[in-house]
């Protein structure tokens, strides 16, 4: 069923009789060609790419929850590709200009609204380094703008771009960066995905990989082994969990994140803002509600819950750019688990063993990735090799000296 | 969370920084034949488990001192605190 303003019409003036089940529910098949691990938004936007742009066919995406359950549900709904590096910026902007066409693509409403990000600017060094990386965003096709304090007093009145500390001293924006309704990104792609044939398997939980003679044939679940020709994990969080049944330790630590959302109110923040000083980000869901974040706890943790010190750290960031946020009340906050790679940039590739194929090390940026991630993830799977926007993902690049240190933190998963 | 430090007691978590898995303490020969591999595995790849993780806390706002914590990832429940230089001796290490 396509959707369409005429379905929604039609639907209303007839009862809303005519609905029908998004997807299916379908029983697992005993042998699949291509079995994604994980039903979040990187594991069902491989699935749907996999269908719908390779052509592949007998796809199963096995889930141990429910479909977007996890941290496709879970994060603050920003889209952006203001990244600095060679390695990420290429991939990034495929990402978003993904994220501009997704809707008409896979038939969905996602909720996509580019409404800017703008990260402010504090010192003289950092006006020096957001230039740099402004510069090389457009170099690489994206768009980027240097704002003034004016102009950022004239976009955001409320701001404190006095504070004695740490005083606004302008601002780098992308204007097409912006949020998207995250829980509906993996709808869509489900959606998309089981309307071209592949197999949604909810409620069922990989407990092992069967691995003969160095190739991987399938997986062992909680509803039976299915077996696969090819099988990719794509369980970003749970990755070092869920490899290590593979016998693969992974350059990754999982640590948690904390996320918050304020009572509703009217109006206030028309974008993104992300404080230069200390780690804080901020916007207006369509709700009303601040939804806002900052640094990881920093200890590992697959607890989906964090600790008081970084609320206050979060909340003192919060307060330092935006004073009107100590009047809201906090109405949620939540956790979740974060694959922390060694130098804050993800790995889309083969492992050692045949057959078996790896996505993860988002970090906290998974979500804006989506799409690009699973476009390469399914180019991979598909072709065996590496789509030309993600040649830099690779396991080896730590052994080889080529890490993507956007923040030159090195092997310190929880400074990225 | 609460570390319960060996020398001062209960100490509140925001205290300390925090390193990773206490492997680390286990830094590999430089003049091993294999030593750029095992330099690899000990500077880049982690067991990461859900569940009990020994790991090494720096008590910065505090004494200095280095600690093998023992907690569960899962929970976040410590079960033990040693001092890293007891455990690096016992490894045998000279300090």
């Amino acid at each position: 069923m396509r959707y369409s303003g005429f379905k929604v019409i039609k639907e209303a003036l007839t009862g809303h009789k005519g609905w029908t089940p998004a997807w299916r529910d379908p029983e697992p098949q005993s042998a699949y060609d291509i079995v994604i691990i994980g039903g979040g938004g990187h594991g069902l936007a491989t699935a749907y790419y996999l269908a719908k742009k390779y052509g592949e066919k007998k796809i199963a995406v096995l889930e141990k929850g429910w479909i977007g359950g996890g941290n496709v549900g879970r994060n603050t709904t920003i889209i952006r590709s203001n990244y600095l590096l060679d390695g990420n910026e290429p991939f990034y902007e495929m990402s978003l200009k993904l994220w501009e066409g997704l809707e008409q693509d896979f038939n969905y409403n996602a909720m996509i609204s580019q409404r800017g990000i703008l990260n402010l600017i504090h010192s003289d060094a950092q006006r020096d380094a957001f230039t740099r990386r402004g510069n090389a965003m457009i170099l690489n096709g994206a768009d980027a703008v240097m704002l003034s304090t004016e102009q950022i007093k004239a976009e955001y009145p409320f701001l404190n771009v006095n504070n004695a500390r740490f005083p606004i001293k302008g601002g780098l924006a992308q204007r097409r960066g912006g949020t998207v309704r995250h829980d509906a990104v993996a709808w869509g792609y489900a959606r998309g995905a089981d309307s071209r044939g592949v197999d949604i398997i909810q409620n069922c939980e990989v407990t092992g990989f069967r691995i003969e003679h160095g190739v991987c044939v399938g997986v062992e679940t909680s509803r039976g082994f299915i077996g696969a020709k090819k099988v990719g994990a794509a369980v970003a969080g749970s990755s070092g969990r869920l490899m290590a049944k593979a016998g693969m330790r992974l350059p990754i630590e999982s640590h948690v994140l904390q996320a918050f959302v304020s009572e509703g109110l009217k109006p206030l923040l028309p974008g993104v803002i992300t404080f230069g000083a200390g780690h804080f980000y901020c916007s207006q869901s369509d709700k009303g509600g601040l939804v806002f974040g900052g640094d990881i706890d920093g200890y590992n943790s697959y607890a989906q819950r964090g600790n008081l010190p970084v609320v206050e750290d979060v909340c003192e960031g919060g307060m330092a750019i935006l004073p009107a946020i100590g009047r809201a009340r906090l109405l949620r906050m939540w956790g979740g688990i974060m694959d922390m790679s060694m130098d804050g940039s993800p790995i889309i590739d083969q492992t050692h063993i045949g057959g078996l194929y790896f996505n993860g090390g988002w970090c906290y940026g998974g979500f804006k990735a989506t799409p690009a991630s699973g476009l390469c993830f399914a180019h991979l799977l598909a072709t065996d090799t590496p789509h030309q926007v993600a040649t830099a993902y690779r396991f080896d690049r730590f052994q080889r000296g080529y890490m993507i240190d956007e923040k030159g933190m090195g092997a310190q998963p929880n400074l990225h | 969370m609460i570390i319960n430090h060996p020398l001062l007691g209960p100490r509140d978590a925001q205290e300390f920084t925090y390193l990773g898995d206490a492997s680390l303490i286990d830094r590999p020969d430089w003049q091993a034949d294999d030593a750029a591999e095992q330099f690899y595995n000990y500077q880049y790849l982690r067991n990461n488990p859900a569940g009990e993780h020994r790991e090494l806390w720096f008590h910065e706002g505090g004494d200095r001192s280095w600690l093998v914590v023992t907690r569960n990832t899962v929970t976040h429940e410590i079960s033990n605190v040693e001092l890293a230089r007891d455990v690096a001796r016992m490894q045998g290490r000279s300090k």
